[in-house]
């Protein structure tokens, strides 16, 4: 009778998990997608955030991007990469994910290499580095950390808002709440939650996963620096408060 | 043949239509409004509730982690999910699409003011308190004004990211301009309805921030000389 109950019920259904369009169906689809798009963002942004970097110009640009992809619905974008040359289907849907992975991978790529230290800098030109050696040897390594905290906030935005692609009928584990919306409240608030658990437990995991692969991959000297770190990149997309 | 293919060419659906816009012009209104104020609503009370979370973690430092983590979590929470556990509670309607939107502004108020009001030098602080400032005389008079930059960052990204997440109110029925999208979304694709929908909430955004910005700008003379 009661909701939790009925969505315990839901869950503990097998048929309910190996059907077609069951839950694992929808994770594979929901994970697929996500990383997709999170694939596509770094491509993306990380050769321009750290180009940007190294040149010390765009500081600006990177903000607005920043701003403006605040305030632009992502159910917009969802409907509307469809309509245009991308067609209907996982493309557009990539595509438009991909959009809310940019911002954050970007400005972090640009902290990171900004903040490298201007002596070691020097340094590296001193001996004879080139700039595209200088941002390759001494730069990125030093950049890491950043993109490590760029990756894990785009990767978790972008698992979370894959679960709207169900407004398009996108696929993902949103299109179990949205099938639990389109029956009555009363007879499909067991599957509702259910799916809410699901999308929710799946960003909590995936946050909770990268968060560790962010502390691996962040060389022990840098591990007491990055604390601060994660907070003056947040503040750049923030709008450097 | 080819002549009879032209005189059937596909119906007109431009991306702008100022047809469309004149036609529906009661439509577009009534959920601009309704978008507007779900938004201001939700940042209001988002506000009221934070910055009394934000003071508590400044006075009490045990409290700032616990808040912190916990923001952080309920961030990571998918919208859609929050709509997912409230709406089989709260019913389909208004209070489950500001609970949801409040929930998220909140966080962003909290964790912008509790930076803020960090960011207040010790020094002004000793100094309020040797001049025998109480507690609660130096929030109001030290601590808040100087961290007032920091609570308008929150406050304008808060309403901003607010305008953007009420569309997705639509899976409860209460999207305001995402009511619109979604419609032209459905209605056979629909481009000019949606191009409205979305240009619409740029633009809401875009001048509530304005406003916001403002605002800003009065309470803060200050720091008006300075460069930002």
């Amino acid at each position: 009778m009661n909701a939790i109950e009925q969505a315990v019920r839901w869950l503990n259904d097998p048929l309910n998990w190996t059907n077609p369009g069951g839950i694992l169906d929808r994770l594979g689809e929901h994970l697929s997608m996500s990383a997709a798009a999170v694939l596509l963002g770094c491509l993306v942004a990380w050769p321009i955030g750290l180009w940007l970097g190294h040149t010390g110009r765009g500081g600006g640009a990177v903000l607005l991007v920043s701003n403006v992809s605040l305030a632009i619905p992502t159910l917009a974008l969802l409907t509307i990469l469809p309509l245009t040359f991308l067609g209907f289907g996982r493309p557009s849907v990539v595509a438009a994910l991909a959009v809310f992975a940019v911002p954050p991978l970007l400005a972090n790529a640009y902290t990171g290499v900004r903040q490298a230290d201007p002596e070691a800098r020097d340094a590296a030109r001193g001996m004879g580095l080139s700039g595209g050696q200088l941002l390759r040897r001494v730069e990125l390594p030093l950049a890491v950390p950043y993109l490590a905290a760029g990756f894990r906030t785009a990767a978790v935005q972008v698992v979370a808002t894959a679960a709207l692609a169900s407004f398009v009928n996108g696929g993902g584990l949103g299109q179990i709440i949205r099938a639990g919306f389109g029956l009555d409240i009363a007879a499909g608030g067991g599957q509702i939650i259910a799916g809410g658990v699901l999308v929710a437990g799946l960003a909590v995991l995936v946050e909770l996963l990268l968060a560790l692969v962010e502390r691996v991959v962040t060389p022990r000297p840098l591990r007491r620096a990055r604390r601060g770190a994660d907070r003056r990149a947040a503040d750049a997309v923030a709008g450097g408060g | 043949m080819s002549l009879h293919l032209s005189y059937r060419a596909e119906p007109e659906n431009p991306w702008f239509s100022w047809q469309y816009v004149r036609d529906n012009s009661d439509t577009i209104l009534a959920a601009l409004r309704e978008h507007a104020s779900l938004t201001a609503r939700a940042v209001l009370i988002a506000a009221v509730v934070a910055l009394p979370l934000a003071v508590a973690a400044y006075w009490f430092r045990s409290l700032a982690g616990p808040i912190l983590a916990l923001t952080g979590v309920l961030y990571t929470v998918p919208s859609l999910a929050l709509f997912a556990f409230l709406a089989p509670y709260l019913g389909i309607g208004v209070v489950t699409v500001l609970s949801v939107v409040v929930l998220y502004a909140l966080l962003v108020i909290v964790r912008n003011a509790m930076a803020g009001l960090n960011q207040v030098p010790p020094e002004v602080r000793e100094a309020a308190e040797g001049m025998g400032y109480g507690r609660w005389r130096r929030l109001f008079r030290i601590d808040l004004p100087l961290a007032l930059p920091g609570i308008l960052t929150g406050l304008r990204l808060a309403t901003v990211s607010t305008v953007a997440l009420v569309t997705v109110g639509v899976v409860v029925g209460r999207g305001g301009l995402g009511q619109l999208i979604f419609a032209g979304f459905q209605n056979n694709f629909y481009k000019a309805q949606i191009m409205t929908g979305t240009l619409l909430c740029v633009l809401l955004a875009l001048v509530l921030d304005l406003v916001l910005a403002g605002v800003g700008r009065l309470l803060t003379p200050w720091l008006r000389g300075r460069v930002s």
